[in-house]
């Protein structure tokens, strides 16, 4: 939403990937309980990252911003591996094989929760940004950060409050990942590039981009999988990603800057 | 200046008459080496502030054609080298071409060099003409028509050679037009245009070069190392390397990238000295340093030794 690119989003993923899994196999805590604790962990997490770490490394220009999280994602990601190895984990849990069937074909029960989960965030984070005080003012410092300084608003607060709330919503997806995922200090970066992807395909900062980014991603990754085997289908969304920056950065939804 | 630059040169030429160990010679060869590469990220990152996030795809296409002419066309090690290199500055042209044409600065540049670095990823790896995930081997055949020396010290000269070339390169380009060009482009390219600057062909001519720089590097580790797989060429790990070691000792001056590279080589044998040779450890302290780098010290250490005079 603020044009911040942050390229520890995987690492951060990774994470609470992480937390959800020790939380079941030391805590006994079911996954999707989990959001309960992670997700207001993880928003506080974020916020102090974003406002002690980040915009402070990064003196506010574009690029740094891309550094800063860079060296943040080679620290995560490589404490990750230094603590809990390179072991590949995954949990069990009994509804993990439990199929619905939705008319055209089985699906995994956690997967129905996760698509119903993306859809029901997706409706709250529109309400959050067009309804409440603090979604107008982080849409107004994405607009005129200036302008928004101006009239009282406190930037680097917005900053780092929409820091936390992607980071939070990166801790629920990693709780509805978790049931049907696995996790390994490297996990992250297979979604860094992806969710890139979604977000300039869909264009950033509209909502509705973002969910039909991410719907026509996974055709194009399946499709490309499909034609052009396992090992060369991961390229259609580096064209597309390569593509949209080049002909339309504005995405299919993003208003012009 | 002139003193300092004497000092150097002399100290990396006497070196392996002191250095005993193949330990130590192997590390100021890997040293060495990833100046050179730095440098050619520095060319384009550090005086043009194009930063690219994607410089292994012309490491890897310096490493692959010139593994691919030698095994599969029976090419000679120099000329499959030249075309090497030239192919590095085609991929870079090609890419700035692109990329420039269509105005993509800043954060948007580097994420697309590093998409253009995952789809060559992919394509070496789905292509058996360059050895899919197996990777590209060149047969060990010692000899200097085959660029290959049985006495390791030959290397570490090689590429001593190499990076005197390319730093001397960048030393006149810091002093030409050119230079100057890039500089004002880096610190306003909106002004830079206004007082008439041709920015597209500055940025195409910096992005070219420092492809062919980077290729020159891979050009040399598959000398070196006989061996390219399509994580070594065109991961995001060889494009971290080629922006560490410049930001670390100093974008945009000449020798930032020589210091950046022995800091973070020394940095490693540190680590791993202290803390065991644990999977990761290094690479955890190359993010700590670099965060403390861009917080106290946006010149890097260049910024640093020149405070200090």
């Amino acid at each position: 939403m603020l044009h911040i690119i942050n390229f520890a989003h995987g690492s951060i993923l990774m994470l609470a990937l992480y937390a959800g899994f020790f939380l079941f196999t030391l805590g006994g805590v079911d996954p999707y309980l989990a959001v309960l604790i992670l997700a207001p962990a993880f928003f506080a997490g974020g916020y102090l990252l974003q406002r002690y770490v980040i915009a402070p490394v990064s003196f506010g220009k574009d690029t740094n911003v891309l550094l800063v999280t860079l060296g943040l994602s080679i620290i995560i990601d490589n404490l990750a591996l230094y603590l809990w190895t390179s072991n590949t984990r995954t949990i069990d849990v009994g509804y993990a094989q439990v199929f619905v069937d939705v008319g055209v074909t089985a699906v995994a029960l956690p997967k129905l929760i996760a698509l119903g989960a993306a859809v029901l965030i997706g409706i709250l984070f529109w309400l959050l940004m067009t309804r409440t005080d603090a979604g107008k003012a982080i849409r107004a410092v994405s607009k005129e950060r200036q302008g928004a300084r101006i009239v009282g608003i406190n930037v680097e607060h917005i900053f780092a409050l929409s820091f936390g709330l992607g980071s939070a919503v990166v801790a629920i997806a990693a709780c509805l990942l978790l049931p049907t995922f696995y996790v390994t200090p490297q996990v992250g970066n297979a979604f860094v590039l992806i969710a890139f992807t979604t977000v300039v395909l869909g264009g950033m900062g509209s909502f509705i981009g973002a969910l039909v980014g991410g719907m026509v991603l996974g055709i194009v990754e399946a499709y490309s999988g499909l034609l052009l085997g396992e090992s060369l289908g991961q390229i259609g969304i580096f064209v597309i990603f390569i593509l949209v920056l080049l002909f339309r950065p504005t995405g299919l939804f993003g208003q012009r800057a | 200046m002139k003193k300092i630059l004497l000092v150097i040169i002399v100290f990396f030429l006497v070196l392996p008459l002191f250095v005993e160990s193949r330990f130590w010679l192997g590390f100021w060869t890997t040293t060495l080496f990833f100046a050179l590469l730095g440098q050619s990220w520095n060319i384009l990152g550090g005086y043009g502030g194009q930063v690219s996030f994607g410089h292994a795809v012309f490491f890897g296409t310096g490493a692959y054609v010139s593994a691919v002419l030698q095994v599969r066309l029976g090419l000679d090690a120099w000329t499959s080298a030249a075309i090497a290199v030239a192919a590095g500055a085609l991929v870079g042209a090609f890419i700035g071409a692109l990329s420039f044409r269509y105005g993509l600065r800043g954060s948007y540049f580097a994420l697309v060099t590093l998409a253009f670095a995952e789809v060559f990823r992919v394509l070496a790896n789905a292509w058996d003409f360059t050895g899919s995930g197996f990777g590209m081997l060149v047969p060990m055949k010692p000899g200097a028509a085959n660029l290959q020396f049985a006495d390791r010290s030959w290397f570490y000269y090689a590429i001593l050679l190499l990076v005197v070339l390319a730093y001397a390169l960048t030393w006149r380009v810091e002093r030409s037009r050119f230079g100057a060009y890039l500089l004002a482009i880096r610190e306003n390219e909106d002004a830079a245009r206004a007082l008439g600057i041709n920015a597209f062909r500055i940025k195409l001519a910096a992005i070219t070069l420092s492809g062919a720089m980077a290729a020159m590097a891979g050009v040399f580790y598959i000398q070196y190392y006989l061996f390219v797989d399509s994580h070594v060429g065109y991961g995001p790990a060889m494009s971290v390397n080629a922006l560490l070691a410049p930001l670390i000792g100093g974008a945009g001056t000449v020798l930032g990238p020589l210091i950046g590279a022995v800091a973070l080589g020394s940095l490693a044998e540190l680590t791993s000295l202290l803390l065991g040779k644990e999977p990761g450890v290094n690479l955890l302290a190359f993010g700590v340093l670099l965060l403390v780098i861009l917080r106290f010290l946006p010149n890097g250490l260049m910024g640093l030794l020149r405070g200090r005079s």
